[in-house]
C-alpha cells in the first residue's frame, strides 16, 4: 500500500517535473548566452499552448472548409512541429523587437530584464484582448488510455510527457556539447567580448538560442495542454515563475541544471502534498528550496563566476 | 511652466465634473459589480446578458413605475476581474463616482464578502445573486442575496451522498485560498460526519487557486477508500479535477455544488462530467412557466442555455425593482432613497422568482429550496430532485 502510493506519486512527480524542466530550459539557455533572465518565457509557453490549440482545432476540422481526416497521431505530430516553428517565430520576434535594440545601445541588463517582464505582460494582455477571457478546451488529439499495473495508474499521455522530456534533454545536451553552434553558445557564455573578435556571428547564435528555448516552451505548452486541457491567458505566469525557480535551483545557465532542478521541484511539490496536509505544500516546498539555496547559492550545477570588469 | 501645468489640472477637474453627474430625476442607476475578466469570465458574461434582456424589457415598456412616476433604468457594468481587491474598488467606484442607487453583485463569495463590507459602510443596498457564503450578509443590514446559503447547501449534498449512494466515507478536495469552496467544504464535512460519525470524511485535501495538477491529492483520495468525492470548485477547475481523478483510478461518484452550474462546464469537460451530480439553484432542462420563458428569451438572443448565475441575476434585478416600487416614490435624495430601498428589501414576502419562491427576513437571506441536478448523457443539466429547508 505504501509502496503503491510512493510509485504512483513518483510518476505524478515525473510528469509535473517534466513541465518545469522543459520551461526551465528556455530560461537557462538564454541566461547562459546573454546573462538575461527572459521573464517573457512563461508567456511564450502560454502562446505555444494557444498556437497548438488553433492548429489542432484547424486540423481536426472544427472550422468549416478544412476537414482533412488525418489519423490522430499524425495530427498530434503536425501540431507539435508547426507549433514549435511558429512559437520560435514569436520568441525570435521578441528578441529582435525588444532585446536587440537595447543590447545595441549597450543598456544595462536591468533594463533588458524589465523589458522582458513587459513583453510577458503584453503577451498575456494581448491574448486577453484578442481572444477574450473565456477558457478554451484543448481538443483531445490522442485518445487517453488509462493503464493500471499493480495498483499504479497512468495514462499514455503521462508516459509520453516523461519520455519526451528525457529525449529533449539528450538532444539539447548533444547540440550544446557536440555541434559548432553549441560550441559558439558556450563560447559566448564564457567570454562575450572575445567571441565576436574571433569572427563568430553573435547575433546568429543568440537567435538560435531563442529558437531552441521557444520551441521547447512550445513543446511544453502543447504537452501541458494535452495533460491539463483548460487554456487561459494567465496559464504561463505561475508555471513560468516556478520553472524559473527550478532553473535557479539547478544552477542557471546549465542545461543539466534545468532538468534536475525541474524534476526536483516537481518531486518536492508532489511529495510534500502527498506526505503532509496539502495546505502546507508551498510553504514546505519553498522552505526546502530556501534552505538549499542558502547552502549552495549557485544551484546544483552552477559554478560561481567572478565578475569581469 | 506654470501655464503648462494648468491645462492637465483643468482637464482633470473637468473629467471629475463629468464623471460625477448629478442624481438625475428620471433615471435610476443600478451598478453591476461582476467578473467580466479573470478566472470566471463566463459568470460575468451571463450576469451582463441577463441584465441586458431585463433592461431592454423594462425600458421598452416605458420604464419602472415608482409611485406615480416612471423612471428609466440605467445599468452600469463594472469589471471586478474576479479579484477581491478589485471588487472593493469597483464597489466604491459605483457608490461614489457613479452614484448608483443599489448594486447587484459580486457573484462569488471571494469578492462578495469584501465588497459587502464596502456597500454596508457606505449605506448602499447590495444584492449578491450567487454568493452562498454566510459571511456575505452577516451583520450587514444593507447586504442581501438571491440564493440559499452554504450551511444549507452543505448538508443537502451530504444527505444526498449518504442516501443516494449509501456513502459511509467521503473525500473532499477544495481550494483553501477561496472563501466559497473552503466554507462549503467545511459545512459538508460537518454535516457528513454528523450522519456517518466522526472521521467519516477520510480525506480532506486542499490546493491553492491556479493549481493545475492535483495528482498528489487525488492519489491520496483514491487510496483513502472513500465512497464519494465532493469538490465544490468552479467550472474551470472541475474538468481538470474530474479528468485527473479518473486517470488516477477513482471510480466512485463525484459530487459538486452550485459553482459547477455554468454553461461553460460542458464545453470544457466533455464526456468526463456526464453522469455526475451537483446541487444548485435551478435546472434548465425541463423548466416551466416564467423560468422557461426566461430560458427561451436568453437562448434566442445569445445562443446558449443560461446558467444559474444568469437566472439568479435576473431574480436579483426583479427583487430590487420590486423593492424600489414598494418605496412608493423616490425622494431624489440618494442617501434617503438607498435607505428606503434597503428597508423594503427586508420586507419582501413570497417573491415569485424564476429560481423559486423567496421570503426575506432582516438577516438579508432568503428562504428557498435547492435542486440536485444530474448531468445527462446529452450534457444537459437535468432536474433530479428538490430539497427544501
Amino acid at each position: 500500500m505504501f509502496l503503491e502510493s510512493f510509485l504512483q506519486n513518483l510518476l505524478n512527480a515525473l510528469q509535473w517535473g517534466s513541465f518545469y524542466a522543459l520551461i526551465a530550459l528556455g530560461y537557462t539557455m538564454v541566461y547562459g548566452v546573454l546573462l538575461l533572465i527572459n521573464f517573457a518565457h512563461g508567456d511564450i509557453f502560454m502562446v505555444g499552448a494557444y498556437i497548438g490549440f488553433f492548429i489542432a482545432t484547424l486540423l481536426l476540422g472544427q472550422y468549416a472548409g478544412s476537414s482533412p481526416s488525418l489519423s490522430p497521431v499524425l495530427v498530434f505530430a503536425i501540431t507539435v512541429v508547426v507549433t514549435m516553428v511558429l512559437t520560435s517565430g514569436v520568441g525570435v520576434a521578441i528578441e529582435r523587437i525588444a532585446y536587440r535594440p537595447l543590447r545595441r545601445k549597450g543598456a544595462s541588463r536591468l533594463y533588458v530584464v524589465i523589458t522582458a517582464l513587459m513583453c510577458g505582460l503584453i503577451l498575456e494582455n494581448g491574448n486577453l484582448a484578442l481572444l477574450g477571457a473565456s477558457r478554451r478546451n484543448f481538443p483531445e488529439m490522442l485518445s487517453k488510455t488509462a493503464y493500471n499495473i499493480g495498483g499504479i495508474n497512468f495514462t499514455n499521455v503521462k508516459i509520453m510527457v516523461i519520455m519526451t522530456t528525457i529525449a529533449v534533454f539528450i538532444l539539447l545536451e548533444t547540440i550544446v556539447r557536440k555541434t559548432r553552434l553549441g560550441m559558439a553558445m558556450r563560447a559566448i557564455s564564457y567570454d562575450r567580448m572575445a567571441v565576436p573578435l574571433m569572427g563568430i556571428p553573435v547575433d546568429t547564435v543568440i537567435v538560435f538560442t531563442f529558437i531552441l528555448g521557444s520551441s521547447m516552451a512550445a513543446l511544453a505548452g502543447v504537452l501541458f495542454a494535452t495533460a491539463y486541457p483548460v487554456l487561459e491567458p494567465y496559464m504561463g505566469a505561475l508555471v513560468g515563475w516556478k520553472a524559473f525557480i527550478a532553473a535557479v535551483l539547478g544552477g542557471i545557465g546549465e542545461i543539466r541544471g534545468a532538468f534536475v532542478g525541474g524534476f526536483l521541484l516537481g518531486f518536492i511539490e508532489i511529495f510534500v502534498a502527498a506526505l503532509f496536509p496539502s495546505t502546507l505544500r508551498d510553504l514546505i516546498a519553498f522552505s526546502i528550496l530556501l534552505v538549499f539555496l542558502s547552502i549552495k547559492p549557485t544551484g546544483i550545477f552552477g559554478v560561481s563566476r567572478a565578475t569581469k570588469i | 511652466m506654470r501655464k503648462m501645468a494648468f491645462f492637465p489640472v483643468l482637464i482633470l477637474i473637468s473629467a471629475f465634473a463629468l464623471a460625477l453627474p448629478a442624481w438625475s430625476a428620471d433615471t435610476i442607476k443600478i451598478g453591476f459589480n461582476i467578473p467580466l475578466t479573470g478566472d470566471i469570465p463566463k459568470v460575468g458574461e451571463a450576469s451582463k446578458y441577463a441584465a441586458e434582456i431585463r433592461l431592454a424589457e423594462i425600458n421598452g415598456a416605458g420604464g419602472l413605475k415608482v409611485g406615480d412616476k416612471a423612471y428609466n433604468l440605467e445599468f452600469v457594468y463594472e469589471d471586478n476581474e474576479s479579484k477581491a481587491e478589485s471588487a472593493t474598488a469597483t464597489a466604491l467606484k459605483l457608490i461614489i463616482q457613479n452614484q448608483v442607487l443599489a448594486i447587484i453583485g459580486p457573484q462569488s463569495s471571494k469578492q462578495a464578502i469584501p465588497a459587502g463590507e464596502i456597500c454596508n459602510a457606505n449605506k448602499t443596498p447590495m444584492i449578491s445573486p450567487w454568493s452562498t457564503n454566510p459571511k456575505t450578509t452577516e451583520n450587514r443590514p444593507y447586504v442581501f442575496r438571491a440564493c440559499f446559503l452554504d450551511p444549507f447547501q452543505g448538508p443537502v449534498i451530504a444527505k444526498f451522498a449518504s442516501e443516494e449512494f449509501g456513502a459511509k466515507k467521503a473525500a473532499v478536495l477544495y481550494d483553501i485560498a477561496s472563501d466559497y469552496p473552503k466554507g462549503l467544504a467545511e459545512f459538508f464535512k460537518e454535516a457528513f460526519e454528523k450522519v456517518n460519525g466522526p472521521g467519516s470524511v477520510v480525506a480532506f485535501e486542499t490546493f491553492t487557486t491556479k493549481d493545475k495538477d492535483f495528482s498528489a491529492q487525488l492519489t491520496k483520495i483514491t487510496k483513502s477508500g472513500a465512497d464519494v468525492l465532493f469538490t465544490p470548485q468552479y467550472y474551470d477547475e472541475v474538468p481538470l479535477i474530474v479528468k485527473q481523478a479518473r486517470e488516477l483510478g477513482w471510480k466512485g461518484p463525484i459530487l459538486g455544488s452550485d459553482s459547477w452550474g455554468s454553461a461553460e462546464l460542458m464545453n470544457l469537460c466533455g464526456d468526463a462530467c456526464k453522469g455526475l451530480f451537483f446541487s444548485t439553484h435551478y435546472a434548465a432542462a425541463g423548466a416551466k412557466g416564467a423560468t422557461k420563458e426566461f430560458i427561451e428569451k436568453y437562448q434566442a438572443k445569445y445562443g446558449y442555455v443560461p446558467d444559474d448565475v444568469a437566472a439568479l441575476t435576473w431574480d436579483a434585478i426583479n427583487l430590487l425593482c420590486q423593492a424600489i416600487q414598494n418605496t412608493g416614490g423616490l425622494s431624489g435624495n440618494i442617501a434617503k432613497d438607498r435607505d428606503a430601498v434597503k428597508d423594503k428589501l427586508t420586507e419582501v414576502k413570497d417573491f415569485d422568482g424564476i429560481t423559486g419562491k423567496m421570503t426575506f427576513s432582516p438577516g438579508g437571506n432568503p428562504t428557498k429550496c435547492a435542486v440536485i441536478v444530474k448531468i445527462s448523457d446529452k450534457g444537459e443539466f437535468e432536474f433530479f430532485k428538490s430539497v427544501c429547508p
